[in-house]
């Protein structure tokens, strides 16, 4: 029997990971991605990634580890696989090593690590200030070298539009977009791994890179696959406002000993380096003192909200606090946070080492995403996802530097996981839908780019960020979730008359923008459905009217399908593995 | 009183048959102002300054907090990235145009996979055994760390190619950030197994020997990595290499 042959679509950390042990084991991969995979958004993330190393001799342990995760993740994430990844942890940051990750070091020429939100042990390994680049690169080394070995094939500038689903509801393939020749292709494959990263697009603004629109997951959600706890949606407490993004202010700048503060009176004009110690308000400091400025991000950016919009304590009345690490000196600065105080001083022009960065919470990561079992397959046979785009170890609140963890954890199971299953396929009848599937996104295809609408695509696009932004972020209430919701069907509505300015058939990137629209706009009602649903406050879904989280009937995934009815996705809920830990109530601000 | 205006140029290719052309735009001031928000508004409002229709403007863009290494293109006739280029930085009207080293796909969008055919030839990969559990790396003293991490920084956005003279189809030189890699690769303990074969990869026609020493490229790298010391020093190695395999003959 031929080798099975894989396609894994995303050359993030997740996909990258997919990659290599599906090349180790014998398989034939097809690798898509929008950009070179070297360019992808994990090259983003910053402080680090999380194991029970034990290095500092602490007593770390990966128990310690799974119990952190789970009590961060306010008791909503599967169980068997987070233990299971924090198992794993030790190992893959050797791996890692042994890829030749510039690791951060000790004097003795160990890995070093350091502190993060959420635990009180030294366990984030990291490169500098910019680990996930550091990451990413070693795992697409790795891949060039199986693609100079003809194990893999690259389509890089291609974009995933649908998966090619049998008559029997198998997965056969997928079909995709080339963004130069904007030429539609279907390909043939055994199984297919989507690791297609974030949605932060559909927030307008967000830390997410351009490209993570959540189109993806959007597409095979409206084929049939599940969308899990999609409310669960991260806002990172120390982002730097821009106008085209919010850039992503590292945890490690606070796991280094930055501090977060506001003047005690509110619109102080003095300097900042003038104001006395006794009136500066170090809120998390004084409200959490066990855990100080390393709270999970979730109590971090309420904390944030409350200073400013309900003791009106931002800075210049503005919605802004202070991250300060200008008491810290300028070496220690520069060797373990040099990436990101440049991208402070490049963007913003004030020098973090001398005065005190201005930052305010930002949308920054979904928990939800697609459904998948333990072996990382969705709920079409042949469909598996791995990273940002499934939801399953990070629960109602992911803790920082396990993103990357949990990304390259399940990239390499899903790819042992897809060939096992694709040796045992049958043989597919017919085309396996190949033919069917090309004809329908041609014509959508036809159908947008001879639209003869008024509106224009990118301007949908912020309002629906502006509405998402608003109602389904820190603070959400019903009514203005319902509000969202109506806003992204009116935004539906608006979408059949959408004109693009380019009709070109070369680089179109207003066509292929478009598209992700369409996708946004789906998945965005699975989002603000679900949290109008989930009436209680758990991790970072917090709603002022149900403070409390409430085990009896929400300590359940949400699972939305897609009916294309009006009325939206349907919903159901599922139990929650808890066979380790049972929950407890999450208190960082006494002992736990 | 009338509000603040960005004015702005943008070389315009729809694809790399047609004509250049150059369109200007001119939009409302606001503060925070980067080169690539000038595109955002661009794609919601495609009109230039004449207030003739156009097309919203291609450009390679990913993270815009100059680390994915995409949007790299000439600014003011200089290489660097668009994210990071920052509005109330620049003498106006800002002339943007693609980087011209590089075949062009569209308008700002150009083809760059040469870098990364290059660090398939120089093997740019640790060549571990296997991806299996088989124990920790090997140790990194903090002095060594500290001269790989530079190195590693590279974010592939070939503004350094961009400005190198040696760098065309005639030398079909490889560039600086090729040979940092190599540099890197060999650094390391497990990397230096392939440092021989590396070392030829550089030896010949478009090898290092192309390299004019005009620096150009440490001075324009955005993410400042000592390119010419890599240069000299893996100079010296790709000569030593070539009197060892003389000698050996």
């Amino acid at each position: 029997m031929a080798a099975p042959r894989i396609i894994v679509v995303g050359g993030g950390l997740a996909g990258l990971s997919a990659v290599i042990k599906i090349a180790e084991a014998g398989g034939s991969v097809d690798l898509f991605s929008i950009v070179p995979v070297k360019r992808s958004h994990s090259v983003c993330a910053q402080g680090g990634i999380n194991a029970a190393k034990n290095l500092k001799g602490e007593g770390d342990t990966t128990w310690k580890h799974f119990d952190d995760t789970i009590y961060g993740g306010d008791f909503l994430a599967n169980q068997t696989p987070v233990k299971a990844m924090c198992e794993a942890g030790p190992a893959i940051i050797d791996l890692l090593d042994r890829m030749g990750v510039p690791f951060s070091r000790t004097p003795e020429g160990l890995l070093d690590f350091r502190r993060f939100g959420g635990t009180l042990y030294n366990r984030t390994a990291f490169a500098g200030a910019t680990t996930g680049q550091q990451l990413l690169y070693a795992l697409d080394e790795q891949v060039r070298r199986y693609e100079s070995e003809g194990k893999v094939k690259k389509y890089e500038g291609w974009e995933f539009l649908s998966a090619v689903v049998d008559s029997k509801g198998v997965a056969r393939g997928i079909t995709a977009l080339d963004l130069r020749t904007m030429e539609l292709r279907s390909f043939p494959a055994d199984a297919i791994i989507l690791a297609t990263g974030g949605i932060g697009a559909i927030f307008g603004k967000s830390t997410n890179s351009v490209v993570c629109t959540g189109s993806a997951q959007s597409a095979v959600f409206q084929q049939g696959v599940y969308y899990a706890n999609g409310e669960l949606i991260q806002v990172h407490p120390t982002t730097i406002p821009g106008e085209d993004k919010l850039r992503l202010m590292s945890e490690s700048a606070r796991g280094e000993g930055g501090r977060v503060w506001v003047p005690r009176t509110p619109g102080d004009k003095r300097p900042v380096k003038s104001i006395p110690e006794a009136e500066r308000f170090y809120f998390l400091e004084e409200w959490y003192p066990k855990y100080g400025n390393l709270v999970p991000r979730d109590i971090a950016t309420r904390a944030i909200h409350k200073v400013v919009y309900e003791e009106g304590l931002g800075i210049d009345g503005q919605p802004m606090v202070y991250l300060d690490l200008s008491h810290i000196d300028r070496a220690t600065l520069d060797r373990k946070l040099g990436g990101i105080l440049d991208i402070y001083e490049k963007f913003v022009g004030d020098d973090p080492h001398e005065v005190p960065m201005k930052i305010f919470p930002g949308m920054h990561y979904t928990m939800g995403g697609i459904w998948v079992d333990f072996d990382q397959m969705t709920n079409i046979p042949g469909i598996f996802a791995a990273g940002e785009c499934e939801y399953q170890y990070h629960g109602a609140n992911r803790l920082g530097a396990n993103s990357l963890l949990s990304c390259i954890y399940a990239g390499f199971i899903s790819g042992p996981n897809a060939m096992n299953y694709a040796r045992s396929l049958p043989a597919q009848e017919g085309d396996g839908g190949h033919a069917q599937e090309l004809v329908r996104q041609g014509a959508i295809n036809t159908s947008l780019l001879n639209n003869n609408g008024t509106e224009n695509p990118f301007k949908l696009w912020r309002e629906l960020g502006q509405t998402m932004t608003e109602h389904a972020t820190v603070i959400r209430y019903n009514k203005g979730l319902k509000q969202a919701d109506e806003k992204i069907v009116e935004l539906i509505d608006r979408y059949k008359n959408v004109n693009l300015s380019d009709r070109s058939q070369w680089a179109n990137t207003s066509f292929a923008f478009a598209r992700q629209l369409r996708n946004m706009l789906e998945l965005s009602r699975a989002i603000v459905q679900g949290a109008i649903l989930r009436d209680e406050s758990r991790g970072a879904h917090y709603k002022p009217d149900f403070p409390e989280r409430n085990d009896e009937k929400f300590l359940k995934t949400t699972k939305a399908s897609f009916t294309g009815s009006a009325e939206g996705p349907r919903f159901e809920w599922e139990e929650v593995d808890t066979q380790f830990i049972k929950p407890r109530p999450r208190r960082y601000d006494v002992a736990s | 009183m009338a509000n603040k205006r960005v004015q702005f140029e943008i070389k315009r290719q729809a694809s790399p048959d047609a004509p250049a052309v150059w369109e200007r735009f001119n939009i409302e001031w606001r503060p925070g102002l980067n080169v690539i928000s000038l595109f955002m508004e661009i794609a919601a409002n495609p009109v230039t300054a004449d207030g003739r229709g156009t097309t919203p403007v291609a450009y390679d863009s990913c993270c815009l907090e100059e680390i994915c290494g995409s949007c790299a293109m000439r600014i003011n006739g200089k290489a660097r990235m668009a994210c990071s280029a920052l509005v109330d930085n620049l003498e106006q009207p800002i002339r943007i145009e693609p980087l011209s080293k590089f075949p062009l796909v569209r308008d700002l969008q150009i083809d760059r996979s040469v870098l990364f055919e290059n660090l398939k030839k120089v093997k740019a990969w640790i060549p571990i055994d296997g991806t299996y559990d088989l124990g920790s790396g090997p140790r990194v003293l903090p002095q060594q760390q500290e001269i790989n991490y530079p190195l590693s920084n590279c974010i592939s956005c070939t503004c350094c190619m961009e400005v190198c003279p040696q760098f065309n189809e005639e030398t079909g030189f490889v560039g600086a950030a090729t040979i940092a890699q190599v540099k890197l690769f060999n650094n390391h303990p497990t990397g230096k197994v392939l440092a021989e074969e590396r070392l030829r990869a550089l030896a010949g026609d478009g090898g290092i020997q192309e390299c004019g020493f005009a620096q150009n490229c440490v001075e324009v790298c955005p993410k400042r990595i000592p390119l010419t010391n890599a240069i000299s020093s893996v100079s010296r190695d790709v000569l030593l290499q070539k009197a060892i395999d003389l000698l050996g003959r």
